[in-house]
Formats: structure tokens, C-alpha cells, sequence
């Protein structure tokens, strides 16, 4: 087994100089704390419970806090589209879906805002925010977030849409893994967002494992990033551990989508520090030095040592979300456990297929 | 009205749709400058401009995926898929995603998007330009799957299918393009997606078909009414998914004898389940066998003429068949 050591990463920054982040207020940086650790206690908690025996399935986003939460703050949240992938709680949490439709989408109970309990766990979807439904087959939701971004470029060319209305979606988001960008679809995606110059951003989620198949094995090249080139589409490497940097390039090509000056592909280096689902077991491809470098990079206890240092949180203050999040976790477990099943007949009717004319 | 040809009603239900609607829109290989390389598109380009008559990449998942996306967020795309038989790479977004999404978003997201595919042989195309694939799809719940066979019907259903909030594949006979012809009314119509329409009255025996197939039956109609005084009853399915279950089983009753008719290969085709459906719920009114035929189980219209010719349905086995089944 090969070791993939977390390297050091420098930090965008922006042709001017700044740091997008700088300008983050305390209250700001105080709920991005809030909304990685929200992620990472429900993500706990949907592993103690599979472990208990009362979901049948859980796949994590545990140790991608990070850039999803940066990226989730850098867009403009419930308005931009995202068409997000599995692992996508903490963005998820992060634009407006709640812990209890996700303890409802893990139980399979009436009301799970997804699907209404057809699809499996973490199979996201929320058209209220304007996130979009995706499957389980990857990269399946790329080209389709081009599409997405093709709207908005022609909406806006024939003026059905005004350009600066920031009540209307000015950019589609995607995310997957870096195994999902061996799929064809991504490849037809990215091409027409380059051939359009859409409105586009791809963050890669690159966590080094597509289960257990290393980076090595998945692509020649050291970055995905590198592959932006090919499509004329502005690839850029960021430290996906790193809350903060994630925000800065995040913001940076949001600023870029929306001047419609094109797309971005955003490699966010990360690691998925458990199993990539309730079913697999990591210990037969990765050796346990490895998981232990790694959690010395985690996401959150590097968030809260910088605002420790900075004055923004003290312990006191992590102590109350601590509690805030257990006692929310708490609540959506048993509103999720009180809800009822869906009832069975409406979900096998031929006629909930269609949408009525 | 007007006698006009299958693709020109084609066009013109693009180019009013067009002209209805700005969120409408076209995508797929060579439909722009060229016009598409049966024409189908030809003039819309220079009247709407490359905005919204656009060349795709030469990419077929693409197009289709585009347009999912497109429609999601509210626009109304008409992807040409520039032969059926290119279809294979955006199965995983046509049964995958597009079909799916309305019921796997629980009624929240759905796709509102056209897929224009000739389909068909008997031009000379081989493995690779003449195949039916209409069975693939219509076992695909969360499609409507449309074969037009006049250009009323072409016209009419392509802009129901362009309105539709589902995706709709829209199956065209590519052979009938320019060789099957038709009044089309001078105002405003659409064709509604679902019924299946009797195209010839008749007592003895009821053809099913659709597409090329459809305009076939009409021609052995004639044939066995004069040479052989059979009373024949074609209907043509034209909305292959949903099933019109009732329409299909109509005619059965008053005949009691059915000839479905495909090009596609014989064994799953489409008249296995109208087969189904007689055999199922008009078993009280039959009175012979309910026959198919189609094209043999090879995997393609071979080249070859006189080979291409006999792998295909024609108006004269056609109405061999009818003689054969009126006879039983």
C-alpha cells in the first residue's frame, strides 16, 4: 500500500493581493464553524446508528467539511444551483436542508425532503433551494450542471433574465470525487462548459480514494486540476482542509461566473477519514498510518484553533455548540424516529411517474 | 389545409414552437448552418439565430444531458440524436436521470424535454443507421414515447411533446421523411400524447404498427380489400409509452383477430406487449392467433440490398400476413 501523505498546499490568492476571507466577519466565521461541526456530529451520529442497527446504510462526508462549507458560503445560498454528489452533507446543511430531513432520508420516512423516502441516504435533493436530485451512478450530474449553467447564460442573452437579479441562480455548482472524473460524463460536462464558457464551477472533492482505487490507479496526472487545461476551462488546487482557502477560491471563481467571464474547475486536495460507506471496510487498502497523518489535517480542529488564536470563538463558546449541536441532533433523531413510513400504495402507482400536464 | 411531406411538418412544428415559446430551444450535431443532415432543422438557423439553434459537441450524452439540465431550470430543449442507432452513450441520462427524476425527486424536479431520433431502415443505412430501439425505452418507466407515421400526426405531436413537462422520446421514420406525404391543417393544432388513432376501418382482422410500418399497413389495407375483399382495421399506436391498454384492445373486440407489425427485431419488440395486452384482456373476443411480424433476431439491417430488403416488413408481406390470419 502505497502512502499518500497530506502535502503542504499554498494558498490562493487573488490577482490584487487580497484574501476574500479577510473580509469575513466574526459572525460569519462563527457559523462556518457551526455548520462543519452541525455536519460532523449528524455524520457521527448516522455511523452509531448504522452501527446500532437501525439505518440499513450511511455514506459519509466526514473530513470534506471544509470546502463544502467554504464553498457552500461563497455562493449565493438557496438561489445558485448546486448539483451536489453523496457526500455532500455539510453543503447540503449548509444552503438549508435541515438534520431532520436528512435523520428522515436515513430512516426512510414519510417526509424526507429528497425523494420522499424512494432514494437512498445522501441521495440530495431540495428544489426550494435549488439543489438538484442526483442518482447513484457518478458524474452522471456534471453535464447536467452545464446544462444548468446554459440556461442561465441564455436566459440572460435573450433577457429573460437580468444579469445582476440575485434572486435568480447566476452560477451551477457540481461536486464529485476525483474517481468520478474518469467518467466520460464529466469529460462532455466540462467540454461544454469550456466550448460555452458557462457559468460553471466543478469542485472535485479529491479525497484520494474512489473506495478503494488510490488516485494512482484512477488518472496519470498529480492533479485533477491539470485536466482543466484541455477543456479552456481555469483549474486551480486548493488545500480542501483548509476552510478559508476553500472560501477564497471559491469566491473567486463565483466572482468570475457571475462577470460571466467563464468556468472554473476547483481541486480541493481532502481525505474521507472512515470507510467510504456503512458497508466498506478500509482497513484492506490503506494502512492506518496513513488515517492518522491525515486526522492531524482535520478540517474542523484546524478551523477552531485559527479562531481561537484570532479571538473569534473561546471554549466556553465551542462548549455551547457543542451542546447546541447534540441537543438538535437529539431533536431530529426523534422527530425522524416518531414520523411515520411513507404509505406504500401512491409510491407504487404507475401514475406518480408523470408530471400531470 | 396543405399537402405537405413528414419532415416538413416536422420543421414546422419546430418553428412554431420556436416562435411561441423563447425558452425554446435546439441542440444536436450539425442542426445549425447545416440544418441537420436530413434537414429537419433547415432554415430555423438563420431565422433564430446560433443562439438557439445550436451545434453540440459530437457527443450524444451531452446533448441529452444538456438538455436535462436546461429543462430543469425552466427551458424547453428539442435535442436531435442525429440517428437512434447513436443513442447508446446518453442511455445512462435518458433512463437514469431524465425518466427518473421526476419520481425520484418526489414530484419536485421534472424534465420538460423533447429527444428528436430518426430511426428505421430500408435506406441503405446498415447496423449502424437503420435501428428501432423503441423497445428499449418503453420499458423505461417516466418516458412518453412517441412514433409519428403522418405529418398530421408529426406535426401535432412534436409540438405536445415540445409542451409536455416530461421527456419525450419522439421516434421518427426517417425512410418516410420525404416518401410519405399528408394534409396538414393550415391553423394552430396539437395531437395529444397517449390515445392511438384507427387510420383504416375495417371488420375482419386489426393491424398494429407504427412509424414507416403504420404507412405500410395502409398500403396492404387497399391491397387485400381489392384483390381479396378483407376488411381490414389499422390502428395506428403512434404513443408507444404510456400504453393506450384500452384504445389497443378496441379494435380487438370487433375483430378478434390481430397482426402487429415492427421493424424492429421480432423477439421483445414493442408487439410483445400488445400481444400481452389481447392475450390478457380481449382473450373472450379472439378468434385466431395474434401474430407479429417483424424483423428477424440479427443485430442489424444488414447492407447488402437484396438482404436489406427481405430483413424488412413490406406492404406485400404485409398483407400476406392479413390474407393468412383472415383466413385462419
Amino acid at each position: 500500500m502505497t502512502n499518500h501523505a497530506p502535502a503542504e498546499i499554498t494558498a490562493f490568492v487573488t490577482a490584487s493581493g487580497t484574501r476574500p476571507s479577510d473580509s469575513l466577519s466574526a459572525d460569519t466565521l462563527r457559523d462556518m464553524y457551526w455548520m462543519m461541526l452541525l455536519s460532523r456530529r449528524l455524520d457521527e451520529r448516522a455511523w452509531i446508528l448504522h452501527r446500532q442497527g437501525r439505518i440499513a446504510f450511511h455514506i459519509s462526508g466526514m473530513g470534506h467539511e471544509a470546502c463544502q462549507v467554504g464553498a457552500g458560503f461563497a455562493i449565493n445560498r438557496g438561489i445558485d444551483y448546486v448539483h451536489p454528489y453523496y457526500r455532500d452533507l455539510a453543503l447540503v446543511l449548509t444552503i438549508g436542508v435541515t438534520p431532520e430531513g436528512f435523520m428522515l432520508s436515513l430512516l426512510g420516512k414519510a417526509g424526507e425532503p429528497s425523494s420522499g423516502g424512494r432514494q437512498m441516504p445522501s441521495h440530495f435533493s431540495a428544489k426550494w433551494l435549488n439543489i438538484l436530485s442526483h442518482s447513484s451512478p457518478v458524474a452522471t450530474q456534471v453535464p447536467q450542471a452545464a446544462g444548468l449553467a446554459f440556461a442561465i447564460q441564455y436566459k440572460i442573452a435573450h433577457g429573460l433574465q437580468d444579469p445582476h437579479d440575485d434572486t435568480k441562480p447566476r452560477l451551477a455548482m457540481t461536486c464529485l470525487g476525483e474517481g468520478s472524473t474518469s467518467q466520460g460524463e464529466w469529460h462532455e460536462g466540462m467540454n461544454w462548459a469550456g466550448v460555452h464558457k458557462l457559468p460553471f464551477i466543478c469542485l472535485v472533492q479529491n479525497n484520494i480514494y474512489a473506495i478503494s482505487v488510490p488516485m494512482e490507479r484512477q488518472m496519470a496526472v498529480n492533479d485533477v486540476a491539470d485536466r482543466a487545461a484541455a477543456y479552456g476551462v481555469e483549474g486551480l488546487v486548493v488545500d480542501g482542509n483548509d476552510i478559508l482557502a476553500c472560501y477564497d477560491v471559491m469566491s473567486y471563481a463565483r466572482d468570475k461566473a457571475y462577470a460571466g467571464d467563464g468556468p472554473t474547475l476547483i481541486e480541493a486536495k481532502t481525505y474521507r477519514p472512515v470507510p467510504h460507506s456503512s458497508d466498506d471496510d478500509d482497513r484492506s487498502y490503506r494502512t492506518r498510518d496513513e488515517v492518522e497523518q491525515w486526522k492531524k489535517k482535520d478540517p474542523i480542529s484546524r478551523f477552531q484553533k485559527v479562531l481561537l488564536e484570532r479571538g473569534v470563538l473561546d471554549q466556553n463558546a465551542i462548549n455551547d455548540l457543542e451542546t447546541k449541536a447534540k441537543a438538535m441532533i437529539d431533536a431530529a433523531q426523534r422527530a425522524a424516529d416518531d414520523a411515520p413510513y411513507p404509505e406504500v400504495a401512491p409510491n407504487l402507482d404507475p401514475r406518480s411517474v408523470y408530471a400531470p400536464n | 389545409m396543405r399537402n405537405m411531406t413528414l419532415i416538413d411538418a416536422i420543421r414546422e412544428a419546430m418553428d412554431e414552437e420556436l416562435a411561441r415559446d423563447e425558452r425554446v430551444f435546439i441542440t444536436g450535431e450539425d442542426v445549425g448552418q447545416r440544418g441537420g443532415v436530413f434537414r429537419a432543422t433547415m432554415g430555423l438557423f438563420d431565422k433564430y439565430g446560433p443562439t438557439r439553434i445550436i451545434d453540440s459537441p459530437l457527443a450524444e450524452l451531452s446533448i441529452v444531458a444538456i438538455g436535462i439540465g436546461a429543462a430543469m431550470a425552466d427551458l424547453r430543449p428539442i435535442c436531435e440524436i442525429q440517428f437512434a442507432d447513436f443513442i447508446h452513450p446518453a442511455m445512462n441520462q435518458i433512463m437514469n436521470e431524465a425518466a427518473k427524476m421526476y419520481y425520484r425527486s418526489n414530484g419536485t424536479w421534472n424534465v420538460p424535454m423533447t429527444i428528436r431520433a430518426p430511426y428505421g431502415g430500408g435506406i441503405g443505412g446498415a447496423l449502424y443507421h437503420s435501428q428501432s430501439l423503441e423497445a428499449y425505452f418503453t420499458h423505461c418507466p417516466g418516458l412518453k414515447v412517441v412514433i409519428p407515421s403522418t405529418p398530421h400526426d408529426a406535426k401535432g405531436l412534436l409540438k405536445s411533446a415540445v409542451r409536455d413537462p416530461n421527456p419525450v422520446l419522439y421516434f421518427e421514420p426517417k425512410k418516410g421523411y420525404r416518401a410519405i406525404k399528408g394534409d396538414v391543417p393550415d391553423d394552430e393544432y396539437t395531437v395529444e400524447i397517449g390515445p392511438v388513432n384507427v387510420t383504416h376501418t375495417g371488420s375482419d382482422v386489426t393491424v398494429y404498427a407504427y412509424g414507416m410500418m403504420a404507412h405500410y399497413c395502409l398500403q396492404a389495407a387497399e391491397t387485400v380489400k381489392q384483390e381479396d375483399g378483407i376488411s381490414t382495421e389499422v390502428v395506428d399506436v403512434r404513443t408507444l409509452l404510456p400504453v393506450d391498454r384500452a384504445g389497443i384492445l378496441n379494435s380487438f373486440k370487433k375483430t378478434g383477430k390481430a397482426l402487429i407489425v415492427y421493424e424492429d427485431n421480432f423477439t421483445m419488440g414493442y408487439g410483445a406487449e400488445i400481444a400481452a395486452v389481447l392475450a390478457d384482456e380481449g382473450f373472450e373476443y379472439m378468434d385466431g392467433p395474434i401474430r407479429r411480424l417483424a424483423g428477424p433476431d440479427v443485430p442489424g439491417v444488414p447492407f447488402s440490398h437484396p438482404v436489406q430488403e427481405e430483413f424488412m416488413p413490406s406492404p406485400q408481406k404485409i398483407a400476406d400476413a392479413i390474407r393468412d390470419l383472415a383466413a385462419y
